[in-house]
Formats: structure tokens, C-alpha cells, sequence
């Protein structure tokens, strides 16, 4: 085993071990701590992959926004410090019972798969060869020469495109190589979406009630 | 087991993804369901990288897919939480259990 071997499984199993966790746990505010753990584990392992921008992404949105987001929401709703809403055992053994079959079922289906049916992988396995921030731009900025194979979506790249030298429309090629320019575009548009949705929902609302005034001493 | 691969790694995904459902299936607190959708979209991001890893073809999508899921879990969240607090705001609790107004 070597040195990536040992430090995945080191991850890996503290992140399982903490989502665990965070379903155990009764009390809310431990249940973010062991999420918090779980997210920044999943960092770790996009690291182990060579996946490098994407486990800073996971850092930042994830550990550094949306959970600090879910702390608030915990500290704005707590009645009280030691608030615990608890299941029955009779729901917790029908959860462990499901969870298990679930698990069960998705591992034997992982273990039996037979990945070789794939297209043939020419990556060298070595995390330095993957792409990084450079290409990952380019291909969500919709430029087509960083993806050739990929056919999953995206807009046609340089369809009716004008030639520049020409002046006249080009003839679409064939086989068109996809990018991402407008899954990012409607990423875009959906966050803002969303920005202004969550402001009107959680807005300060006018208390209906008059507070009568106070007595004069 | 053998060398670290692409099976290990869906593993791990898995745990997240079945802590996620049980979480969402038995918490009563409205953002501990919120954190087992956290946690359900966090197994699905660890099998975008993983085939990102280990196979050509996903080079490029596993990456862009993983970064929009955690796009839209960052914006899922920030609804969802104001509309708990929208909810403690009228009924001043966020069990789920008592959400039943619109129950058919």
C-alpha cells in the first residue's frame, strides 16, 4: 500500500464514521460539528483525487458558507439550549434496517459492476495529470478544445459561428464537441434567483401587535 | 482489499449518500432533514470525482457536475433556511411532525 493508499483510507473512513455520526447524534448543534467534520473529509478526498480546485470549492462554499448558513438556522430557531426532538426506537430500528438494505444494495451493485464497458481510460494514474483551474475555466467559458470526446451538454460550440476571415457562415462541423457556457450561464441566473427569493422569504417581518406603551414611572 | 480505485472511493460515496436518506427519513429538527440533503448531495459529489479520477471520458464533466451540485446544495440551503425560519416564525417550533396544516 502506498503512502495515497494509507492516507485515503484514513479519510475515507473518518468522513463515513462522522456521516454516521451525524445521523446518531441527537443534540443539533453537535450534528453540525460532525457535518462540518463530513464536509471537510470530502474536501480531503477530492485532494487525494487530484481534484484540487474542486476541493477548495468544497472548503469554501460548503465548510466556509452553507454550514455556517445551518448554524445560523440553528441558532435563530433553538427554543432552548438543549432542544432534542427525538424518533422512537421503533423508528430507529425500521432507519437501521432501511439504511442498511439501501447500503447493502449500492455496495453489491458498486462491487459487481463492470466498469470495462466504459469508454477505454488513457488517464495515467497520476493526480498531476488532471485538469485543473486553467481548463476547468476554459471549458465552463465554452471553450471546446479542452473537452473533444464529450457529448453530455452543453451548447454546440461554434455553431453558425461567422467565419472571420471569410465573412460568411461557417459549415457546422459534423460532430460537435460540447462546453458548459450554458449550464454556467443558467447557474448564474438561477443564484441570483435564489439571492433574491431567500431575502423575501427570510425577511424582517412588521409585528402585527402594537406593544402598548409603557407606563410612565 | 487491493489498490485504491474507483470502487473505493464509491463506497465511501455510498456511506454519505445512505447516512443522508436515513438522516432525511428520521430527523424530527426541519434543519437536521436539511442536513441529511447536505449530506445525500455530498456522497453524489464524491462519485462525480471519483469518475472525474478514473475515467477519461468524465474528465472534464465530473469536475463541472461536481461544481454545480455544490452550487445548487449552497443555494437549496439558503432557501430552505429561510423557509424554516419562516415556519419557527409562525409556529415557533421546527418539527417537522408539526407541519401539518396542508396535510390532505
Amino acid at each position: 500500500m502506498s503512502v495515497g493508499d494509507i492516507l485515503f483510507w484514513i479519510v475515507g473512513l473518518m468522513t463515513a464514521l462522522c456521516a454516521v455520526m451525524v445521523v446518531v447524534t441527537q443534540h443539533i448543534v453537535r450534528c453540525a460539528i460532525w457535518l462540518l467534520f463530513t464536509l471537510a473529509g470530502t474536501a480531503g478526498l477530492f485532494f487525494l483525487l487530484g481534484l484540487d480546485f474542486l476541493g477548495a470549492t468544497q472548503l469554501f462554499v460548503y465548510v466556509g458558507g452553507t454550514l455556517v448558513l445551518v448554524i445560523f438556522g440553528v441558532m435563530l430557531t433553538a427554543t432552548g439550549p438543549f432542544l432534542q426532538l427525538r424518533a422512537g426506537a421503533g423508528e430507529w430500528a425500521i432507519a437501521i434496517i432501511v439504511g442498511l438494505l439501501l447500503y447493502g444494495l449500492i455496495a453489491l451493485s458498486w462491487l459487481f459492476a463492470d466498469w470495462s464497458k466504459l469508454p477505454e481510460s488513457a488517464l495515467p494514474d497520476d493526480p498531476r495529470q488532471m485538469y485543473h483551474t486553467e481548463q476547468l475555466g476554459r471549458a465552463l467559458l465554452g471553450d471546446t478544445s479542452v473537452q473533444p470526446a464529450s457529448e453530455l451538454a452543453g451548447v454546440p460550440g461554434s455553431l453558425g459561428a461567422a467565419d472571420k476571415a471569410s465573412g460568411k457562415l461557417q459549415e457546422p462541423p459534423k460532430r460537435q464537441a460540447s462546453a458548459f457556457l450554458l449550464p454556467f450561464e443558467i447557474v448564474s441566473v438561477h443564484l441570483l434567483v435564489v439571492l433574491i427569493g431567500a431575502a423575501y422569504l427570510a425577511r424582517a417581518k412588521r409585528k402585527r401587535v402594537v406593544v402598548a406603551p409603557r407606563e410612565s414611572l | 482489499m487491493n489498490n485504491v480505485g474507483l470502487t473505493q472511493y464509491l463506497l465511501i460515496g455510498a456511506v454519505l449518500f445512505v447516512s443522508g436518506v436515513v438522516c432525511m427519513a428520521i430527523k424530527r429538527n426541519a434543519i437536521g432533514v436539511l442536513m441529511g440533503v447536505e449530506l445525500v448531495l455530498n456522497g453524489a459529489t464524491v462519485n462525480f470525482a471519483a469518475f472525474a479520477r478514473f475515467h477519461d471520458a468524465f474528465r472534464v464533466e465530473g469536475q463541472i457536475f461536481a461544481l454545480f451540485t455544490i452550487v445548487l446544495a449552497a443555494a437549496e440551503a439558503a432557501i430552505a433556511l429561510a423557509i424554516v425560519l419562516n415556519f419557527y416564525n409562525n409556529y415557533l417550533t421546527v418539527d417537522v411532525d408539526s407541519a401539518e396544516e396542508l396535510r390532505g
